[in-house]
């Protein structure tokens, strides 16, 4: 068992660190302000690769895989978890259009979601909910070459700063009647409705998707009829959770960051605090959740990239992860005092945004359903 | 054009002096380019993008320096080229100059040999003189604007105390480089992929047409007598009053200094 990394993914890492932290923070105070994605980042995030990390080269990506994004997504979250929040939406309409595809949706699509042009969306929950994705309501019906599609999506990462969405949608009844399409935002009838304002990750933006008689094109029907919820719950399951586990494992980084630097310069008693036990013990806390979840989120892109089952393994990454980041952004604060609740310490807006990727993507007790399916097997 | 590993300055404070036997105690700080010499490659590879030619990366390091020195790859170098021997350790800088330009002189015609001004850990300014010295070529240090002449030569802005002038000199030639120089770019994800392709050689002492008798730390001439961390003299003093108060003390005790206005 090989627990280093490659020097192809140190290398990889240190690139991705010395962009995050030049490019990232002197768009955070405008994002947080405004809860815009900076849109003028995203000639950056393409020429550096980030993009299309897991798009293949022959489409213009880098194809370096899922372990790779793992890693970019965590230098990324580090400095501001926002970016990779949107980012793993993003690779999740690439991952969902290079794996279910037609070679022509292929050649259409992943060079321009790699270029910098624009971010993808992928778009399963409604208002009736997004756990269960068999009650989706969204419906698609054949009418000549276009399907016609009617319905609303909601809590949608990227939907106003994006112009390729994949979307599920019902062509039947049950399992079998759910169809994934590619939506161009300029086909007839396709729209965007509210703007969410989110408690953290304000940067994403996140939003609605109105599909009002939109006309889709038969040949954007992504992996044919009736597939659909394959498409939908694996590019979940296996993109969408290794995705979020590394924004919350970014987090952890920046958490231990901060609590390290504040209990250093904090001098109480004529010490640091961080001479104290109680901060020490706090520290320890938050220092052997990140060490887990970097395990875990590793080892989720390690398997993916080997082509190994890992669907438990993704969800357990994301699901532990994500409540660990909350739990040590909380402790973080705690170690801040009365600081870590002032808009100038970066700790509250760590624990707002972990606080975010929580119920994102998958509820912790969705999560819990499948790994006790997995632990009863 | 040559690169150094060196200890990641911005973990400096990690470092620390063994009192008793005078060296350094490095710990677990990880190496890094010499901050500088990303800018020369930079430069070196600007240079390369408008007007052709081949970079080679050369440097005297340790074997397991490599990982770290192969970032010059992705940074646009065509090749790497490692020095090491265990006959190189303990080299100053004169020793270094020695087994670099006879590297140089080794791997063929050149045109240009580019260094940064200094290193982050000894920060001597010498080795780039001394290379140019055994080569037997030109050397301008302190380099913050560089361009190819119609005349197969270089145009060079050098910095001084004063100001700066303005310089121009046919190849071969040794330069040296400022900060200023550039802001080298950023590594791509394909910049990473693309440089497992190119070639690393590795070379030692055997491999070099090394005549001079300054190699490693016998042929080193320089001593290390002392190392020591410099005094920390608490010398800042509060001023008190309001803001209008304090700017006031505060500038009549430039003006003492010698401070004037304009």
């Amino acid at each position: 068992m090989d627990f280093t990394l490659s020097e192809r993914d140190r290398m990889l890492q240190k690139s991705i660190r010395e962009f995050a932290e030049k490019e990232l923070p002197p768009r955070m105070d405008r994002m947080e302000e405004t809860g815009e994605f900076p849109l003028d980042l995203l000639d950056g995030l393409a020429k550096m690769g980030i993009l299309g990390v897991v798009t293949p080269r022959e489409y213009g990506g880098s194809g370096l895989g899922h372990l790779a994004r793992v890693l970019v997504l965590e230098q990324l979250g580090r400095i501001c978890p926002a970016i990779p929040m949107s980012l793993e939406v993003h690779h999740m309409c690439i991952y969902g259009i290079n794996t279910w595809g037609t070679e022509e949706q292929k050649k259409k699509y992943l060079p321009a979601l790699a270029d910098g042009k624009t971010l993808g969306v992928f778009a399963v929950t409604e208002p009736g909910g997004g756990s269960d994705v068999g009650g989706t309501q969204t419906t698609a019906r054949l009418d000549g070459n276009d399907y016609v599609l009617n319905g609303r999506k909601c809590f949608i990462t990227n939907a106003h700063v994006s112009d390729i969405w994949v979307v599920a949608a019902m062509t039947g009844e049950g399992r079998k009647g759910m169809s994934a399409f590619i939506v161009e935002k300029d086909f007839p009838g396709a729209g965007t409705g509210h703007v969410e304002d989110k408690l953290g990750l304000r940067g994403a933006n996140t939003g609605e998707l109105v599909l009002q008689d939109c006309r889709v094109p038969k040949e954007n029907l992504l992996g044919g009829e009736g597939n659909g919820m394959s498409v939908a719950l694996e590019t979940i399951v296996k993109c969408g959770r290794t995705g979020m586990a590394s924004v919350g494992l970014g987090i952890l980084n920046a958490v231990l960051e901060e609590a390290v630097k504040f209990a250093n310069e904090r001098v109480l008693y004529g010490k640091p605090i961080s001479r104290l036990q109680a901060i020490q013990f706090y520290l320890a806390d938050i220092y052997s959740d990140l060490e887990i979840a970097r395990l875990l989120a590793y080892r989720a892109g390690w398997l993916l990239d080997n082509e190994l089952p890992a669907d438990a393994e993704a969800t357990l990454a994301k699901q532990w992860i994500c409540e660990a980041a909350a739990r040590s952004a909380r402790k973080a604060v705690e170690i801040h005092g009365s600081y870590g609740i002032l808009k100038e310490y970066p700790v509250q807006r760590l624990l707002r945004d972990a606080l975010v990727t929580v119920p994102a993507g998958g509820t912790a007790e969705i999560a819990k359903v499948v790994l006790s399916r997995q632990a009863m097997s | 054009m040559c690169i150094k590993p060196v200890p990641d300055p911005k973990q400096a404070d990690k470092m620390t002096i063994d009192g008793e036997t005078g060296t350094m105690i490095r710990r677990d700080i990880p190496f890094v380019i010499n901050p500088l010499d990303r800018h020369a490659l930079e430069a070196a590879v600007q240079i390369r993008e408008r007007h052709g030619g081949r970079v080679t990366a050369v440097s005297m390091a340790p074997g397991d320096a490599l990982p770290v020195l192969k970032e010059s790859l992705a940074r646009g170098a065509d090749r790497l080229v490692l020095l090491s021997d265990r006959r190189f350790a303990g080299g100053d800088t004169l020793a270094t100059a020695c087994v670099i330009a006879s590297a140089v002189r080794h791997l063929g015609a050149f045109d240009l040999v580019m260094c940064g001004d200094e290193t982050t850990d000894s920060g001597t300014f010498q080795v780039s003189a001394q290379i140019a010295e055994f080569l037997d070529v030109p050397n301008i240090m302190h380099v913050d604007d560089c361009r190819v002449s119609p005349g197969d030569g270089l145009r060079l802005r050098s910095r001084t105390e004063e100001g700066a002038f303005t310089a121009e000199g046919q190849f071969p030639m040794v330069v040296a480089v400022t900060v200023d120089i550039n802001e080298p770019r950023y590594v791509t994800l394909m910049d990473v992929l693309d440089s497992e392709s190119k070639e690393v050689v590795v070379l030692s002492a055997d491999d070099l047409p090394l005549e001079e008798p300054w190699i490693g730390l016998e042929g080193s001439p320089t001593r290390v007598l002392e190392l020591f961390e410099p005094e920390r003299k608490n010398r800042a003093e509060m001023l008190s009053g309001t803001p209008a108060e304090q700017a006031e003390v505060l500038a009549d005790r430039l003006r003492r200094m010698g401070f004037r206005n304009g």
